[in-house]
Parts: structure tokens; sequence; C-alpha cells
């Protein structure tokens, strides 16, 4: 009875799902659009040969075939330099924030000390006020920080100081903490604590079981922690905005810019090559997991 | 002997914690303090911030000036909170089905069918919104097969502009946020015991009843994290707006970011954003009071 599926709820959801794929199978189908302006499906290029000139509207042939747009893409030093940044970002926010997310978890299951109560209040924080707030917020603490440095040491012109890489990577530490705080205390709240005791009871001190008892068990919380505060920073937008300057654009604000000036399928390859790499990413993670479960 | 090891377990507490802390404090906490005091400052003729003690600007917000009442800002934002009760509406009604059909799906297809949902969330917030844009221009998917349906039963079909629209901008947010919701109603959906619907039909109750009373209530803690996830993400978007909307769908978000970008009104963007984040909390608080947070699906 429990399992008995009516075909109206079957068909409903697989409207939904279609609603969910539609753009995404359309937005891969026009990063091979023969058309430069992008506005409607023209046909997938099918001819190779040299490049055609910038001026046609139609592009019937190219060096690359039907992987035209690609070839334009990874021939374009901005998407590139786009790319670097938001996997600079990703990499070093997700490792410090992997970190220090850990050791609050730790801080929080294990031990009482003094502001716990707020310490906890202010890890939701991220969850209940919107993005933007949070992205003005930074920014005008940041402005108010560099005009100060910059007044301090009589920094002017080129020397002064500003946004960068750097400030994204700060805020993108911020905004994940919490959340590789709130995976990892989930994984900890299953936690057996006479497993250390017995290591301890063995002769192992504070950190042999630190090291090699609680860490390998907590351990895949760890990784989703991490890897949900890897997804976040590739994903963001909102705060990268307003903390982002020259030299630091990541893919999400460079896709943006785009969208304000004419759009050919190049953004559609650079689409079509992000949503590939995720899901290499998550196949990866999937395997992992379930070679870890089996 | 016990104060002592309390006095270590506080030390220890203490130093794992002030990392974060650190964070927390420099980048949300003083953030927020300084859009507060911004938001009673004034702007100077460069765009720079001169910090007084002005209600200026929530003045303004309000609408009121020396010219007059000029509901304009007021509009913006119970437009931009109208948006944001659509857009949770609809997507508890269109999420619900799914989640329940993927809760009920047999445990082998149900890892693959919750995949499935992920997998758009994980392709980018700008590319995902971008994709409407080729989906609902007049010269767009939906129109060609629109039109190529109806000629087949030889009905001529004239191409509607759906793009820059607010609908568009509706069904941006929904496709959006979808997933947010789904999640949250399906994990509270699956915990529901299959023994409780055999019980509910051996009492005599027929599916209607049962769901009302049985499936309704026992997966309300899923609706309500989806909703808290939901519903404050929208109320502050600007892109969606932005992308689908044209310029002249202005929520409150296009209304922030333009004082920060464009009209160099620091202050004035920050007495909108407390605005923004009052009304926000406001909502969440009342909703939170009275269904209660949805602790036990966002803080497992």
């Amino acid at each position: 009875m429990s399992t008995r599926r009516s075909p109206w709820l079957t068909f409903v959801s697989i409207g939904v799902y279609i609603f969910l794929y539609a753009p995404i199978l359309v937005l891969i189908l026009f990063s091979f659009n023969a058309s430069r302006t992008n506005v409607t499906f023209e046909g997938v290029i099918t001819q190779f040969g040299p490049n055609p000139p910038a001026n046609t509207s139609l592009v019937t042939q190219s060096a690359c075939g039907p992987f035209h747009w690609f070839c334009v893409l990874f021939n374009n030093r901005e998407v590139v330099a786009a790319a670097r940044n938001t996997l600079t970002i990703a990499l070093i926010s997700t490792i410090c924030s992997t970190i220090i997310g850990t050791m609050a978890a730790l801080a929080l299951q294990r031990y009482s000390f003094p502001f716990k109560g707020f310490s906890e209040l202010s890890l939701y924080i991220p969850i209940v006020i919107p993005e933007i707030v949070m992205g003005i917020g930074i920014l005008v603490l940041f402005s108010a920080v560099f005009r100060f440095l910059n007044g301090a040491l009589g920094l002017d012109g080129d020397q002064r100081l500003g946004l960068g890489l750097w400030t994204v990577i700060i805020s993108h530490i911020a905004f994940s903490v919490p959340f590789v705080t709130l995976v990892v205390r989930a994984r900890l709240h299953g936690f057996d604590k006479a497993v250390e005791e017995a290591a301890m009871d063995l002769g192992a001190n504070e950190w042999i079981t630190f090291w090699r008892v609680t860490l390998p068990i907590i351990t895949p919380g760890v990784l989703s922690g991490g890897l949900l505060a890897f997804t976040l920073s590739l994903d963001d937008f909102v705060i990268t905005f307003f903390t982002n300057g020259p030299g630091s654009t990541t893919l999400p604000i460079y896709v943006y810019g785009l969208l304000r000036r004419i759009i050919t399928p190049e953004v559609n390859a650079l689409s079509t090559v992000w949503i590939l790499l995720v899901l290499v990413v998550l196949m990866i993670s999937q395997y992992l997991q379930s070679r870890e479960a089996t | 002997m016990l104060a002592k090891l309390r006095d270590k377990d506080a030390r220890r507490g203490l130093l794992l914690i002030t990392p974060t802390m650190l964070w927390m404090i420099g980048l949300l906490i003083i953030p927020l303090i300084l859009v507060v005091i911004t938001s009673f400052g004034q702007r100077d003729p460069n765009g720079n911030v001169i910090y007084t003690f002005t209600l200026e600007n929530y003045i303004r917000l309000a609408g009121i000036s020396a010219e007059g009442f000029d509901p304009l800002y007021l509009n913006i934002l119970t437009g931009s909170l109208l948006l944001a009760f659509q857009t949770t509406a609809l997507v508890i009604l269109i999420g619900y089905p799914l989640a329940y059909f993927v809760a009920r799906a047999p445990l082998k297809q149900r890892n693959l069918l919750l995949f499935l949902i992920l997998v758009p969330l994980w392709t980018n917030f700008v590319i995902r919104i971008y994709a409407w844009i080729m989906l609902l221009r007049k010269t767009g998917v939906i129109n060609s097969l629109l039109g190529w349906l109806l000629g087949l039963v030889g009905i001529q079909f004239t191409p509607f502009d759906m793009y820059p629209s607010s609908g568009a901008v509706l069904v941006g947010m929904i496709y959006e946020f979808l997933p947010f919701m789904i999640l949250p109603m399906y994990t509270s959906l699956e915990k529901i015991d299959p023994a409780l619907y055999e019980a509910a039909a051996d009492l005599g109750a027929n599916a209607i009843s049962t769901f009302f009373r049985v499936t309704l209530p026992l997966s309300a803690p899923g609706m309500v994290a989806g909703t808290i996830l939901v519903f404050i993400p929208v109320m502050g978007t600007f892109i969606v707006s932005d992308i689908l909307g044209g310029r002249t769908e202005i929520l409150v978000g296009n209304l922030i970011q333009r004082q920060f970008l464009d009209a160099r009104d620091p202050a004035f963007g920050s007495a909108a954003s407390i605005i923004l984040m009052v009304m926000t909390l406001a909502v969440t608080i009342f909703y939170a009071r009275r269904f209660g947070f949805g602790d036990e699906v966002i803080a497992p």
C-alpha cells in the first residue's frame, strides 16, 4: 500500500523534472549553435575548415567543427583568468573554512565555555539574513578599512590598497564556516565518546587519540562539509559581486557582465563545460561515498 | 578537581571557537553594525558617507518629502514582499508532489531521484537564469515549440514575448529555489512511518483525509524549514529580476544594489537593507513562533 503510486503523482513528478532540466538541456544544445547572435537555434556547425570572418551572423564552418564555441572560449584570456580566480578562491576558502568550521564544531559539541550561546547564535546569522545585506556590510567594512589604511600608510595612486582576490577569499570563508560547522556537528552528534576513552585507557595521549581515533571517525563529515563549502564558493554571486575588485573577477561575475552585452554561444559553451565539471566532481564524490559505505 | 577540569574544558573550547568567532564578529557582526550606522548617515556630493544621525533616509524610503507623498519605494518593498510570498507558495505547490514521490519511491531509486534534483542546483545561479532567456524570449524555445505543435493541428500561432516581464522573474525565482524546498520536505516526508498510512486506511480514512490528517501535519516541519530557506533569499535577490525583468522590474535587492554601485548613495542603500532585514526577520520570527523553526530539518 505504501509503495503504491498514483499515476497523476508520477505524471506531475515527471513534469517537475522536465521543468528542472529543460533550461539546462537548452543551454547545452545552444552551445553548438551556428548562429552567432544566439537568438534562435540555427543548427549545429557541421563543417571543419578555416574560421569564418567575425562579421557573419552564421558560422557555417570552423577549425573546431561543432566545438567552435568551445575553442573560442578556451582562447579567451578573460575566461581563463576568471576560471583561475574562481578555483583559487574556492580552494583556499574551502581549506580555511573546513579547518576553522571543524574546530568550532568540536568546541560546540564537546566543551562548555563562556559565550557559547552567543557563538551558536552568531552561526545562524548567514542563514537568516539576506546575502545582499551581508554583501554590502562587508563592502562598507572593507572600504572603511582601506580608507583608513591608505591614509595611515600614506599610500597613493597605484599603491593604494583595495578590493581583490583576498577580500573575496576572506568573505567566502565567512559564509562557508557556519555550514561546515553544521555538517560536522551532525556527524559528531552520533559519536560514541567511549571509543576515545578506550584509546586513552590504552595509553594514547590526547593528540594521538585525536589523530588516530577522532579524526578518522569524523572525516566523512569533514569531507562533506568541505564539499559544501567548495560548491557554495563556486556558486557564489552576491558576496563576490560586492567584494571583488580589478583582477579578481570570477566566472559567475564574468557571465553576469556578458549578459549585459551581446551574448554569443560562447556563454553556453562555458556553461556546458561548467556543468560537465560539476557532474564529474559529483560522480567522484558519490563513488567515494559508496565505497566508504561498503 | 572538577572545577579544574571544567576550566581546562573552557580553555579548550574557547581556543577552538576563536577563529570562527573572529570571522563571525569581524565579517558578519561588525559589518551589520556598520550598515546600521551608515543608514543614519548622509551622502556628500562625491558619494561618500558623512556619519551623522539623521532619519532622512528612512523618511525618504517612506516616500515623504517636501514635494509630498510618493509611494515609489513603498511599492518596491511591498512588491518584493508579495513576490517572495508568491514564490514560496508556488514552490510548495510544485515541490510537494515531487518530494512525496521521491519519499515514497523504492529505496534503490530514491538516491538517484534526489541526485537528479540536486544536479541543476550545482550548475551556477547566473547561468541557470540565463538559460531562461533562451526559453522565454519571443524567438525562444517555448514559442518555437508551441508554434510547431499548433502548426501540426493547423492553428496559426503568433509568438508572444515572455521576456523580459514580471512573469519571467517569478518563473526564474521558482526555478532557482525549488530544490531548497523539495529537500527539507523530502527529509520530513521520508521519516513518516508507512505503518501510519496503513493504520489510517484500516481506520477507514480515504486518501484525501489521510493526506490532510496524517501526511500534511507530519511533513509540516520540512515545509517550515523550506520556507525559511526560500523566503529569505528571494527577498534579497537582485540578479533574477535584473536579468529576467528588464530595467522596469525593481525589487528591494535591485534598489540596494543600485544605491551602492550606480547611484552612489550608500547611506540610502543601507537604510533600504535595514528595512529588508527587518522585514525578513519579522516574517521568519513570526513563522518560527507559529510553527517552530523546523529545527530537526535545518540542524540535524
